[in-house]
């Protein structure tokens, strides 16, 4: 359908993003506080903004997603919103009792100039907060930035908010994972408890977004990190922050704050951005890699080798958020693919410079573009075909019309299920993402391939 | 479940049938603080001019407003796809400060070169109302300069809910209308349908019923729409309302200052749709052709599927059904449809139901149903468990709530793909509900499963 839309020749345009490869802050917010046990997350703006987010974050995680809304009017628009956000706590933590409140702003409470630190302040002088509880909030207006900021706004402000101090080592390695998956979170802590280390990972959406059907509808289900444990994460020997868009602000923040040492890294997708996690999480903990961790690269090399032929030289387009993308295009370039077209909705000026580093091989010849949108994307596709399109559902359109074999990856998957159990990072994610990449390449080859080539064995 | 309290403030909006006095509180703003289901201004205007297909429809704000409403609904179009493009300004932060004027401006008279579309229509957000864009004004700039109707759609989120959205869609139709500088001729026999969204088709279906009734359709506001037949609708005789209510503003601005009468139907369920037509018929009179018609196609379409509906009645008698919608309007005919099917209404609640809507509603139930207004999800469970529903029915926002709970679920929103008016789309909804209700997958539920060693053990 898009299409019929799309011209093939690619003009400048300045004031227009059409089908954008990015949203807003505020539902990364939403998601981060998804991912603290016992939390609440609360959009400080009207109903609107909320019920879109709470809506497509259902879409992509099939769960009840909980959020309440300071729900402004007219009137909270011209006199701010503070009653509204006194009075949305006070209902909050009589009703749905939970143990955190994470606030988010949206646009219109950005833009009317709403002081949520200070409400948020009063709201714990006036004991509005129950004892015990907490607020957490962060800033998200979002015309800067996209929902992977926010996530990331979010994420630094439960660290710099909840943690304390102590003076005494926990032990522990932070490990800040990035806007992914549920299973991708499920999967860094595996690895980590593989190399015998403990690991206070935040935020950690598995088990609440990934949640087993119970017969009962729960608002906090098992699994997020405790209060417990972000309180002390300022006790911890180190930190790690996966993917540099959604994760190096909170760790370097709480490396100023509380003096926890920290390390920017890959998402770890794919081979070598598993070994420099594995080797971060080794070095920040003082450990040695164990034999099972061995095993599962080795494993995941080997598939690589055997199914080289297929991989060898394909072209490949990719949109995506940032963090997801890089570590993506790395991977497959070490697999012997050769991304041509990438792009993110998300600004930032690094993007670009990191992609040529990990495409350095091809030179010139790789188009990449921050910020963009799916439409340029689809021009860039048109003048240059590819065998494989990787990008979350609204690609389809781009696949269908171009007949191309296409994975889905990132956010929001709509129309698929897997995303939330099955990791993309580690060796096994590693495996995971590669298998259906030959699936979707293979399928088309048996698709496409004439009777006497029509083969049993691949 | 039962230790959930019932918010003080939501007392009066949640009612048992048979143990007190009737008076639904209703049409007051959410609460703050609340998880409600409800959206905005915007999400209603958008709801409603979505389907016309050849019209530019231009997000003036943030990206995010855009993103959450590109493609997510399936109304179909027989020809051109603007509609399911995303388009937005995107506003940045400078934007904000010295105003979005100018880069909307842009933005128009690029996309109407390349598009051509037939008509603009551009969707103020939140943020728009805050900044204090004129886009009055460059709607009107742009009308002149590029000769087609541009149309701002005042849909600040804001300033009210989404049935305040549905007032601003009319708005922007009737100004569309108007736009129609022909004299007016009233063609004899003929009608529009209101407030029809073509999901799934549905449009196709109404149309083909009164077309075989000798029944002229003018326009179908804003089913597979186009411009052109948008501005034709003050042709018809009479307007024809569905059920939603949402576009009744402007059959009663088209009552006014045309003098076309309209009348509300609702083409769910048998009862309702033959009501339907009848009404239609008996309205023009004056050709008993048309009775006749409506009589026969009637008797035929009801005598082919009734005994579809037989059987899988078989299996539905006396199980109990949930549903939580938009508008109350809808609840009606969905209540005598499940009658039906031989189930019973355990509970009843819309986002937006008036006094007398609940008064309906109050008088159609059995005792002890529990009627509610703009309610959360928390009530939601509470309730659907208590009574033991074995289905409910909703939008995207229920269905994990359900599917968590172990009870079937069927969509009577945005997201479905198959269309449930008419008569065959009574076979559709029936079908659905027997899909879901007699699934074996509940048995699997932890609340439902036997004891092991049992019988129905798993
Ligand atoms: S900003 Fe306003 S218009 Fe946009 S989604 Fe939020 S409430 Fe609706
Ligand atoms: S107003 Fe801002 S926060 Fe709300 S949906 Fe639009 S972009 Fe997102």
């Amino acid at each position: 359908m898009l299409l019929r839309h799309t011209p093939k020749e690619i003009k400048e345009r300045k004031v227009l993003s059409v089908n954008p490869a990015k949203t807003c802050q505020p539902i990364g917010a939403m998601y981060a506080g998804l991912g603290i046990h016992g939390c609440l997350p609360h959009s400080h703006g009207s109903q609107g903004c909320c019920a879109y987010h709470r809506s497509a974050l259902t879409r992509h995680y099939r769960e009840p997603i909980m959020a309440a809304t300071s729900s402004f009017t007219e009137g909270a628009s011209v006199f701010g919103g503070q009653a509204n956000l006194l009075q949305a706590l006070l209902t909050i933590f009589t009703t749905y009792k939970p143990d955190v409140v994470a606030v988010h702003t949206t646009c219109l409470s950005e833009t009317i100039g709403d002081d949520v630190n200070q409400i948020v302040k009063k709201a714990y002088k006036d004991g509005t907060i129950p004892e015990g509880k907490y607020v957490v909030h962060t800033s998200t207006p979002s015309y800067v930035g996209s929902h992977v900021t926010g996530f990331s706004n979010m994420v630094k402000s439960m660290a710099l908010q909840l943690a304390e101090k102590t003076g005494k080592s926990n032990g522990k390695v932070n490990i800040v994972p990035g806007f992914v998956e549920p299973s991708d979170m499920a999967e860094m802590k595996r690895i980590a408890a593989m190399l015998g280390i403990e690991s206070i990972l935040f935020p950690d959406t598995s088990g609440i977004l990934n949640g087993p059907m119970t017969g009962k509808f729960n608002m906090y289900p098992k699994g997020g990190v405790s209060i417990e444990e972000l309180k002390s994460i300022g006790d911890s020997i180190g930190s790690i922050g996966l993917g540099a868009w959604a994760s190096a602000d909170p760790v370097r923040a709480i490396d100023s704050q509380f003096k926890v040492p920290c390390q920017v890294q890959d998402l770890p997708i794919g081979l070598l951005a598993t070994d420099r996690f594995v080797d971060a999480l080794r070095t920040a903990a003082g450990v040695s890699v164990p034999d099972t961790i061995n095993q599962e690269r080795g494993q995941l090399l080997d598939v690589i080798s055997d199914m080289q032929p297929h991989l060898y030289g394909k072209k490949v387009a990719i949109a995506g958020d940032p963090d997801q993308v890089i570590a993506l295009t790395e991977f497959l370039v070490t697999i012997g693919m050769k991304p041509v077209h990438i792009v993110t909705g998300t600004p930032g000026k690094a993007f670009t410079k990191r992609i040529k580093e990990v495409t350095a091989r091809f030179g010139d010849e790789i188009n990449v573009k921050s910020p963009s949108d799916l439409f340029h994307l689809h021009q860039l596709i048109k003048n240059e075909p590819v065998d494989l399109l990787i990008c979350n559902t609204y690609g389809k359109y781009i696949a269908r019309d171009e007949d191309i074999p296409f994975v889905r990856h990132g956010f929001p998957i709509l129309d698929r299920v897997g995303h939330s159990y099955f990791p993309t990072v580690g060796y096994k994610g590693g495996l995971h993402f590669l298998e259906k990449i030959l699936g979707a390449l293979m399928d088309r080859t048996d698709r496409d391939a004439p009777e006497e080539r029509f083969e049993l064995v691949e | 479940m039962t230790s959930i309290s019932v918010l003080k403030q939501r007392e009066n909006q949640i009612y048992q049938k048979g143990n007190q006095p009737f008076k639904m509180e209703c049409e007051t703003k959410s609460l703050a603080g609340a998880v409600s289901q409800r959206a905005c201004v915007f999400c209603g205007s958008r709801v409603v001019l979505y389907p016309i297909a050849d019209a530019l429809h231009l997000i003036h704000g943030p990206i995010g407003c855009a993103s959450y409403t590109w493609d997510i609904r399936g109304a179909q179009s027989s020809g051109p796809e603007l509609h399911r493009m995303s388009f937005s300004t995107d506003l940045s932060e400078t934007d904000i400060i010295y105003g979005g004027e100018k880069k909307l401006k842009k933005a128009l008279l690029e996309l109407i070169e390349k598009y051509s579309p037939k008509a603009a229509f551009i969707y103020c957000t939140c943020i728009v109302g805050i900044i204090g864009d004129d886009v009055d004004a460059i709607c009107r700039q742009v009308e002149d300069q590029t000769g087609i109707p541009v149309i701002a759609v005042h849909s600040e989120g804001f300033k009210g809910t989404k049935k305040d959205g549905y007032k601003a869609a009319c708005d922007a139709l009737f100004s569309l209308i108007e736009r129609n500088k022909a004299p007016r001729v009233t063609l004899p026999d003929s009608i529009n349908i209101l407030g029809e969204f073509n999901i799934g088709g549905e449009t196709w279906i109404i149309k083909k019923y009164y077309e075989s009734m000798g029944v002229k359709v003018v326009s179908v506001i804003t089913g597979d729409g186009r411009v052109e037949e948008v501005q034709q609708a003050r042709n018809a005789a009479l307007n024809v309302v569905q059920c939603s209510g949402s576009v009744i503003h402007l059959a009663k601005q088209m009552e006014k200052d045309y003098g076309i009468p309209y009348i509300r139907v609702s083409y769910f369920g048998i009862e309702d749709t033959s009501d339907a037509l009848y009404q239609v018929a008996v309205f023009f009179d004056k050709n008993p052709e048309i009775l006749k018609k409506t009589q026969d196609m009637i008797r035929k379409e009801v005598q082919a599927i009734v005994p579809r509906l037989e059987t899988m009645k078989k299996d539905l008698e006396g199980k109990k059904a949930a549903i939580y919608v938009g508008g109350a309007f809808k609840a009606f005919s969905m209540i005598k449809a499940l009658k039906t099917l031989g189930m019973e209404v355990v509970l009843a609640g819309s986002q937006t139901g008036t006094q007398e809507d609940y008064e309906v509603l109050r008088q159609m139930c059995n005792e002890g149903t529990v009627i509610l207004d703009d309610s959360n999800p928390l009530e939601l469970a509470k309730y659907s468990v208590e009574k033991d529903a074995d289905l409910f029915i909703g939008g995207v926002k229920e269905r994990p709530i359900a599917y968590k709970m172990g009870i079937g679920f069927c969509d009577h929103n945005h997201e479905r793909k198959i269309p449930l008016v008419g008569f065959e789309g009574m076979v559709n909804f029936a079908k659905e509900v027997h899909g879901t209700v007699t699934s074996p997958v509940w048995d699997l539920v932890p609340r439902r499963q036997k004891p092991a060693g049992k019988e129905g053990a798993i």
